[in-house]
């Protein structure tokens, strides 16, 4: 199935593709990817996300799937979330996932690299609040070891609590006694993370071909 | 003093070699290690043939039977002398860090030489095509193979792949056939040499070699990506040079070459390469499937990991395919199913003797180049080593361009024109190149030529590009690998980060590596795991690091201590510390920082890992480190003085966390956990009685996944004991901080092993007990980071007890 641009929706794609970055036949075959989740229909619900098989094995399933309806994706300053997208938000998630072009400026890549991060971010501050708390992020370690069966949510708590201590010295470095932390802020966030090559790493080839068939 | 010593002890031995070897010349020929050591066989008499006519009429007293030991006699001196180069190198430490290894050995292997010229002797011709093939190469290859940084490596598994197979040919074929173009030219006079014969020589000087090249990369902190490119290139070159290496020596023994032969050619090429991949991945997981059933005969493990891979080495050789990537393939899957089942003690054997044999290997083979060189006879011509030198740099560096030119789009990091830069000109030539050329058939016409063309190449890069290339590197400042910040958090954001992009990967119904990787995780846990690992255990690969970085830490605290500290006053002052130690529980935020402390430390270090696998002639340090689980009493001695854990393995990052404050009073209410973090000591008490347990008994390591998790809380809370009191002692805040944050990181560390192993009294320990268990804080918390400030003792025994005291 090569191209299949039909002239209505056209102009349609168009201003996605400005919007998003996307290329026309890859705004395409994820129109198509977003069809056959969503049974054909307009919007897409969180159940749709179920029928992916491989999914079901991630660890952090659900707050992916959370982050299709989260608002504050979609726009800068949404809160809340949404009970069913349509192909546009579910493109602007996926934007998210874009390389940068080879030739970026730095400034460009900065953003890009805030972008990607502004993600993650918004992924675990379920409440927003604007910082990921220790709970939040104990509830992320869990989930994330959930996987490995024997451990004890002890162990998890450790874990987060350990990194919650790291990025406290970080960001706050020295603080007062009586000064607690009360979560990481997108500040420090990045702070932390600086040093992970997000706009390089966090990337998907979204190719020009199709391979929804291949794929359930 | 030592060095008077050293000199000395060279000298002599180099006495010892010249005049074995005279006597050896003597008797009658240098045997040849494989062939002729028969002819000496005959001599065969007890009495030696000092007295041939004697008769039986007197005993002797003293009878000198050399040729019965000559050859192993003679190895034995040999590697002893090459050894002692390699001690003597580091009397200056300088000298290493400006000059490579390589360079120096060549040098003492000229020197050697030369002397052995000047009396007239021949080198012994210990280095037959068989004695390289069969016992030198596949060592060096499996130490490359076998401390291949796993990861890194896969993830740039195209890239590598590309540069070694295709830059590799490019290399050849094109040195071969612009020297082919120069030969044509009459002024040089080497027209009789053909184009099958140059593609030999040029096959044979386009295998590169890494070794002063990684260790001058790990030194200047190099970006991981290059260091990688090259070591697998390096790995993978070495295979695809000795595949056409054997391709053109049966190709220039033809006369007549048809293109038939030339597309057979390039048929077996694959054939060669990728049934050596299998080959090695049969032998790896039969390898590791007999791991699995070891656990009662401990000895032999390691016995069986080098028969295995020797075996795909030679077995591949018997079917003439590519052996070397049968035996890196074989030692890539084998490592990381055996490094599970294994005992520790076997997994630092194994480690250790790779390293040691592949090590000798390279060093001999240097070491005998540099003899070589001035042994043997050359046939020099000027103009076809000057061009073939020439061609070599040049080919090189166009072919590194092309191929990263075509190859940076598929990449998520391209390399730009530096790094490019430092990939082409750290293309030096090395001991492979020089095996291959010496161990030519004779019936290749210009061998002499190609001996002498290969030696000045090798000797060109080695010592000028090779002492050049740490400046260079500098000044150009590549880019840099950055270890600082390589924490928890950035491997717990690094794992997220995967998933969700797998995550999406599956919803948009693409694939891409993290899909491979994931599908391959999955049946890697579900099948393979289970047919190939004693105990298994599915884990996170985040607690998995967890496990590795406490033992790591442990390990280094452990290891870096030297000194012989009498066991008695640590043993002693343990158990006091444990008895008096019975402050209350209190907050958590100093658990949690000493936890976090240990694992930051910890993480960095698993971090660093990738890095310290570089240095082609020192162990990685968590094997040096793991060993320290075996030294019970030394490890609990030196776990007191809580010495420098942190420079010697450039944990400077810790340093980072110090700062701290002394934050015990983080209010319970508003650091949200702290509520609980009381019922937490409890709870994990009897996870970590048990966990204390085990260490002693099992030597799996898989049986440790979860307890040190445990164990870090109980650590903590005793540490914050200690923080407290210190604080209250000094009101010194910053070092305060440092200290007890060295010292719980080392406290939990000594606690996980050494307090678990020599004290008794813990097992099934009172809840209590357990709790203060941690050996002596105070040893610890004395002890300053940055050995500035802090009258902190820790660092002299002597003022060991005297910490006791202040206990209360």
């Amino acid at each position: 199935m090569g191209s299949f641009q039909s002239l209505p929706f056209d102009h349609h794609y168009r201003t996605l593709s400005k919007k998003t970055g996307f290329s026309l036949e890859q705004i395409g075959i994820l129109h198509n990817r977003f069809k056959q989740l969503s049974l054909n229909e307009e919007t897409l619900r969180r159940d749709d996300f179920n029928k992916v098989q491989d999914l079901k094995d991630n660890p952090i399933r659900s707050q992916i799937v959370e982050a299709f309806f989260d608002r504050r994706n979609f726009q800068k300053d949404g809160v809340g979330s949404m009970e069913e997208i349509g192909f546009e938000e579910f493109l602007t998630v996926m934007s998210y996932f874009r390389a940068p072009a080879l030739h970026t400026t730095e400034e460009q890549r900065e953003e890009i690299r805030r972008a990607k991060l502004r993600f993650l971010f918004n992924m675990h501050d379920t409440d927003n609040d604007g910082t990921i708390t220790l709970e939040e992020y104990r509830h992320v370690v869990e989930e994330l070891l959930s996987r490995s069966g024997s451990l004890g949510k002890e162990t998890a708590k450790g874990i987060a609590d350990a990194a919650m201590l790291e990025v406290a010295s970080i960001s706050v470095g020295h603080m007062a006694p009586d000064e607690f932390y009360e979560g990481i802020t997108f500040e420090d966030f990045l702070k932390i993370l600086k040093e992970l090559e997000i706009e390089t790493r966090m990337n998907i080839r979204f190719l020009n071909m199709d391979t929804t068939v291949l794929c359930k | 003093m030592p060095y008077v010593f050293y000199l000395r002890a060279i000298h002599f031995l180099m006495l010892c070699e010249i005049l074995s070897l005279g006597y050896g010349a003597n008797v009658g020929m240098l045997p040849k290690a494989t062939g002729t050591s028969s002819s000496n066989l005959p001599q065969w008499s007890p009495k030696g043939d000092a007295h041939p006519d004697s008769g039986a009429s007197t005993l002797p007293l003293f009878t000198l039977n050399y040729p019965r030991v000559q050859i192993p006699l003679e190895i034995t001196l040999w590697v002893l002398l090459a050894s002692f180069a390699k001690i003597g190198f580091h009397v200056y430490h300088k000298i290493t860090v400006w000059v490579p290894e390589s360079c120096l050995l060549i040098s003492i292997g000229l020197i050697v030489g030369g002397i052995m010229h000047s009396v007239h002797e021949e080198p012994p011709a210990v280095l037959t095509s068989n004695m390289f093939f069969l016992y030198m190469l596949p060592l060096i290859v499996l130490d490359s193979g076998y401390f291949m940084p796993t990861r890194p490596f896969f993830e740039n598994f195209g890239t590598v792949l590309w540069f070694a197979v295709v830059g590799t040919l490019w290399n050849s074929i094109g040195i071969g056939i612009s020297l082919f173009a120069i030969c044509q030219i009459e002024a040089f006079g080497v027209q009789d040499i053909n184009l099958q014969e140059n593609l030999l020589f040029a096959s044979i000087i386009s295998a590169v070699e890494p070794v002063a090249v990684l260790t001058v990369f790990e030194d200047i902190s190099i970006h991981e990506q290059l260091y990688i490119v090259v070591f697998g290139e390096c790995l993978f070159n070495d295979a695809v040079t000795v595949v056409l290496y054997n391709l053109f020596n049966h190709v220039a023994e033809l006369h007549v070459v048809e293109a038939g032969d030339v597309f057979l050619g390039i048929a077996r090429f694959f054939v060669v390469g990728l049934g050596g991949m299998l080959f090695g991945l049969l032998f790896g997981f039969v390898a590791a499937f007999t791991t699995r059933f070891t656990g009662k005969v401990r000895e032999i493990e390691p016995l069986i990991i080098f028969l295995y891979s020797y075996l795909a080495y030679l077995i591949a050789e018997l079917v003439a395919i590519s052996s070397i990537m049968a035996i890196v393939t074989c030692a890539l899957t084998m490592k990381y199913y055996v490094e599970e089942n294994v005992s520790q003690r076997s997994c630092t054997t194994i480690r250790h003797v790779i390293k040691m044999v592949g090590s000798v290997s390279e060093t001999l083979i240097f070491f005998f180049l540099g003899v070589v060189t001035i042994t043997t006879d050359h046939e020099w011509n000027w103009g076809y080593i000057l061009f073939s030198l020439l061609f070599t740099l040049l080919w090189r560096g166009l072919g590194i361009l092309v191929l990263t030119q075509i190859i940076n789009p598929f990449r998520t990091i391209p390399f730009n024109f530096k790094d490019q830069f430092g990939l082409a000109f750290c293309g030096l030539r090395g001991a492979v190149s020089f095996a291959l050329a010496y161990t030519l058939p004779d019936s290749i016409g210009p061998k002499k030529l190609f001996i002498t063309g290969t030696i000045v190449i090798i000797i060109f890069t080695v010592f000028i590009q090779g002492i050049t290339i740490r400046p260079l590197l500098k000044l150009m400042n590549v880019r840099k690998t950055n270890r600082n910040l390589e924490t928890i958090n950035v491997e717990i954001h690094k794992r997220l980060m995967e998933h969700t992009v797998a995550g999406i990967e599956d919803l948009c119904g693409q694939w891409s590596h993290y899909y491979w990787k994931d599908k391959f995780m999955k049946f890697n846990n579900r099948f393979i795991r289970k047919i190939l690992i004693r105990d298994n255990r599915p884990e996170s690969s985040i607690v998995a690091l967890y496990k590795k970085l406490e033992l790591q830490n442990t390990m280094e605290i452990l290891d870096s201590m030297t000194g012989d500290i009498s066991a008695t006053p640590s043993l002693i002052s343990l158990h006091e510390e444990r008895k008096n130690a019975s402050k209350s529980r209190k907050v958590l935020p100093s658990d949690v920082r000493n936890m976090h402390e240990l694992l930051s430390k910890n993480m960095y270090k698993i971090r660093q890992r990738t890095v310290s696998y570089t240095n082609k002639h020192s162990l990685p340090n968590d094997v040096t480190a793991k060993e320290i689980l075996i030294r019970r009493h030394t490890s609990l001695r030196r776990s007191l003085r809580a010495g420098s854990f942190h420079s010697p393995h450039g944990n400077k990052a810790s340093q980072k966390f110090l700062s701290l404050p002394v934050n015990s009073r983080l209010p319970p209410g508003r650091f949200s956990h702290a509520g609980d973090g009381d019922n937490e000591p409890e709870m994990n008490l009897s996870s970590v009685s048990s966990m204390f347990r085990h260490p002693q008994r099992s030597s799996s390591r898989t049986t440790i996944p979860l307890r040190p998790l445990g164990s870090l809380k109980v650590v903590s809370s005793s540490v914050k004991v200690v923080d407290e009191e210190n604080e209250k002692q000094r009101g010194y805040r910053s070092s305060h901080l440092r200290s007890s944050f060295t010292s719980s990181a080392q406290q939990s560390s000594r606690s996980l092993y050494g307090s678990t192993r020599n004290i008794s009294d813990e097992d099934g320990g009172s809840e209590h007990e357990e709790q203060e268990s941690p050996p002596d804080p105070h040893a610890w918390v004395q002890d300053p980071q940055n050995n500035s400030d802090m009258q902190h003792p820790l660092l002299r025994r002597s003022q060991w007890p005297p910490q006791k005291p202040q206990d209360e």
